[in-house]
């Protein structure tokens, strides 16, 4: 049998079950891995003391998961990588957490993020940035990077992130593993800390499109606790389709004009004539409105953040400053010092959006773009199945490459935007290695695919199909870093 | 594009103390983010009903029934100045 850490969470429970490998065994070598952490990628490890046993669970058979730290665990830090939040310990744990604790999922830790999921390349954490661990010098992408890098770098089989614009599919492509991104409403958001609650996702960060699967269906349901929840009528099977035969795909006739790495560019249109020798059909669409996914997203998600983080003043929970003067001072000083300078750009932009005289001109426009892209998006879907994309128009670029210029960081998520203010599920697989600009190591590119909402299962069956056909995972074991790690240690 | 008043006037409404430098740079930010969002603004959109909401979902209600809360200590737990079972701030006058 190959090493614990090579093995997905699938092959694992197949060990198990042919009585090759315990339960117990796997378990500690996971929580033995994550020990390792030279990624920054933890902000919070399960060291099984007392404070952890409020997140246990006495049944150790499934796999062990690291979670976003964006997601409250009864007793234990939460801090959503903000100073604001630090040493929070919530009251409570968050649905989806909570599902898994009751799947007999072990918390591994809480991962490192973009602070309040404002980010896309993991450098806004106010506990230090995460390294991509194909290259310690390039950013793992972001927000959910700290995941990303956790399941790349063999730190975790599985984690869960959150999705607002892209924060699971462009990290995920970043780091050369599967993100997705369900439909809105596919899982419940309840005690997931709100950053734009209208765009919002819970999503599994996995190795493979199988493993994805298994923790959506865990995942996925209707929650009380969260009104907009609807979870996915039928529930979600292991994908198992072996070819694209019957299936279109679209290719939005934009892409053409779009600004793309060379490599990326290459990679993925490899992809599309893989997908055709798998029996699949590849074809044009228009999505005339998506280029304004951008403009509508940074209008839209920074109103909305403008308003959740307006509760973070002091006074309930986490840090407060000041306090000497008035009641106002208090929250000014506490909020300057708490908050980092991404978030505090984004309450000022959505505050500016939101306020007298403006309203109409931003966030009442960005709702109509929003209309128009989501009628693209059903436009298209009546002629074909998916609509496919490169996840990111680079590969992973370097620590500190966009950090003074976040106009160029936003349009990372140009391809991922879209589907989120869609509402509708998207999965990013790795589909080949490519250069970056200017020169640097072979890395990974994501293969971006989209479904109409609630066809997850067609989406993880076609992924799958096309997953198997690349053979990314096969291809490329050998320098995969999780081994690389395995072999250093 | 944005004015300096303009940022210290959306910092005021957000409860955010800036520092001369932060204003600087917020000025020049928020202006290059605003000029790209704002191709929105030329295009012609009359008459599109605005998306809020991307779920079809029609009021979800639920019985009206008292059911228990957080007990108050554990609610103050993680308050920065709880006293005497309640939240302690800042008198909201200055003295």
């Amino acid at each position: 049998m190959a090493d614990i850490l090579d093995l997905s969470v699938l092959e694992a429970h197949d060990a198990k079950m042919a009585g090759e490998l315990s339960p117990q065994e796997h378990t500690e070598a996971w929580f033995e891995a994550a020990g390792r952490d030279e990624l920054n990628a933890y902000l919070w490890r399960n060291d099984r003391s007392a404070e952890a046993a409020a997140i246990e669970v006495d049944r150790d058979w499934n796999a062990p998961i690291a979670v976003k730290d964006i997601f409250c665990t009864e007793g234990v830090p939460t801090t959503a990588a903000s100073r604001i939040l630090e040493g929070y310990r919530p009251p409570y744990t968050a649905t989806a957490v909570r599902q898994l604790i009751e799947a007999g999922l072990p918390i591994l830790g809480k991962t490192n993020m973009d602070e309040f999921a404002m980010g896309s390349s993991n450098e806004n954490s106010a506990y230090g940035p995460v390294l991509n661990p194909w290259d310690r010098e390039r950013v793992p992408g972001g927000s959910s990077g700290g995941s990303a890098a956790a399941v790349a770098g063999g730190l975790a089989p599985w984690a869960i992130g959150t999705d607002t614009g892209g924060s699971i599919r462009q990290p995920a492509a970043f780091c050369g593993i599967v993100g997705l991104k369900p439909t809105y409403g596919a899982i419940s958001r309840y005690g997931m800390i709100a950053f734009a609650s209208s765009l919002d996702q819970c999503g599994p960060l996995t190795r493979t499109v199988s493993d994805a699967a298994l923790l959506l269906a865990m995942l996925q349901g209707r929650d009380a606790c969260d009104s907009t929840s609807v979870g996915i009528e039928g529930g979600i099977s292991l994908p198992d389709r072996e070819d694209l035969a019957g299936l279109r795909f679209g290719v939005p006739a934009e892409l053409a004009r779009d600004s793309v790495d060379a490599g990326v560019r290459k990679v993925f249109e490899a992809a599309l004539v893989k997908i055709e020798a798998l029996g699949g059909e590849v074809v044009e669409v228009s999505l005339p409105s998506a280029e304004h996914g951008i403009s509508a997203y940074y209008v839209i998600a920074p109103a909305e953040a403008s308003s959740n983080l307006a509760r973070y003043d002091g006074v309930r929970y986490g840090m407060r400053a000041g306090g000497d003067g008035d009641l106002i001072e208090m929250y000014e000083t506490t909020r300057s010092e708490g908050f980092g300078a991404e978030v505090e750009r984004r309450i000022m932009l959505g505050t500016y959006a939101l306020s007298s005289g403006y309203y109409e001109a931003y966030y009442g426009q960005a709702q109509k773009v929003r209309t128009r892209i989501a009628e693209d998006f059903s436009g298209a879907f009546s002629a074909v199945d998916f609509v496919v994309t490169p996840t990111a128009p680079s590969v992973a670029f370097k620590l500190g490459e966009k950090t003074d210029d976040p106009l160029s960081m936003y349009l990372n998520d140009f391809f991922t935007v879209p589907m989120s203010l869609a509402g509708i599920p998207a999965i990013s697989i790795p589909a080949g290695l490519a250069e970056p600009e200017g020169g640097g190591p072979q890395l990974p590119v994501g293969f971006q695919i989209a479904a109409p909402a609630f066809a997850e299962q067609k989406l993880l069956d076609a992924a799958f199909a096309l997953e198997q056909g690349i053979g990314f995972d096969d291809e490329h074991r050998s320098q995969l870093p999780w081994l690389q790690r395995v072999a250093d240690a | 594009m944005i004015e300096r008043e303009q940022v210290l006037h959306v910092a005021r409404l957000a409860r955010l103390r800036l520092s001369e430098a932060e204003v600087e740079r917020m000025v020049g930010e928020l202006s290059g983010i605003l000029e790209h969002v704002d191709r929105i603004g030329k295009l012609d959109l009359e008459g599109v009903e605005p998306t809020s909401h991307v779920v079809a979902l029609e009021n979800v209600l639920r019985a009206d029934e008292p059911r228990p809360s957080l007990p108050r200590e554990v609610a103050l737990a993680s308050a920065p100045e709880p006293q005497e079972g309640a939240f302690r701030v800042p008198s909201p006058q200055a003295e």
